[in-house]
């Protein structure tokens, strides 16, 4: 299982700002290991953002997201003290969910 | 075959579009393709696209921050490619009504290439493009 991610959500004026900082390894698939073996493509494929039950960012992902991805969104409403949940998928079928409140 | 699975991807209902992984756009190794494979063969030229806090120059490849806000009205996805890219796509961002057509994340560029934003809002396309010179690629291994 992955580390958890760190979100920070934060409302100012009618909107909420949210920062992402996952932790995963988004192997490309394009490096060669000491053997000259080809280390397998892992990435995050989606991600899902929510706020209420409302979806309030989706992604698809890349081989080309950096390593340890960074995300960072606004979208109107929120309010101090509602629940951002982040969830993603990566191309193993692992899967990971946090969440935040919004401060 | 590809042009019917687009077409099939694009028709979907936006939500249920988003939650598919488009591995038919992802593994395109030449611009024209994935612009093919996003259902925008010739995007218009918009200066109402902008690249934020992304640098000149990247001195890491690994990393490369790439801020992009679209000021078109009604933009419904942000997608950030990569032209020199093995896979020039990077991420397709769906952009529900109420979210700000505005995020940055962090990619990875195997060498100095230009970058292309392209937006989809009401249906039509549009792209910007900012060239980023790496001088250590994000590929090697």
């Amino acid at each position: 299982m992955a580390d958890p991610m760190k979100i920070r959500a934060s409302s100012a004026g009618d909107s909420t700002e949210v920062k992402v900082l996952m932790s995963h390894e988004m192997e490309t698939g394009q490096r060669k290991d000491a053997k000259g073996q080809v280390i397998p493509a892992w990435f995050i494929e989606n991600v899902t953002v929510t706020w209420n039950d409302k979806t309030v960012l989706s992604a698809q992902w890349g081989t080309a997201i950096s390593k340890n991805p960074f995300l960072s969104f606004k979208f109107k409403g929120g309010a101090k003290g509602d629940k951002i949940i982040v969830t993603w998928t990566d191309n193993r079928g692992d899967k990971r969910t946090d969440e935040a409140v919004i401060a | 075959m590809l042009a019917a699975l687009v077409a099939a991807g694009w028709l979907k209902p936006g939500s249920a579009w988003a939650q598919a992984w488009n591995k038919a756009a992802f593994d395109t190794h030449d611009l024209g393709e994935t612009l093919k494979a996003l259902g925008a063969v010739e995007p218009a030229q918009s200066t109402d696209i902008a690249f934020v806090q992304t640098p000149e120059i990247a001195e890491n490849g690994a990393v490369v921050p790439i801020g992009v806000v679209s000021n078109i009205a009604k933009t419904q996805s942000i997608a950030i490619l990569i032209e020199k890219n093995p896979n020039p796509l990077a991420a397709v961002f769906d952009i529900p009504s109420g979210t700000e057509p505005a995020l940055s994340t962090r990619v990875k560029m195997a060498q100095t290439s230009k970058v292309y934003a392209l937006v989809k809002a009401d249906g039509k396309s549009y792209v910007a493009t900012k060239e980023i010179k790496v001088t250590l690629g994000g590929c090697g291994g």
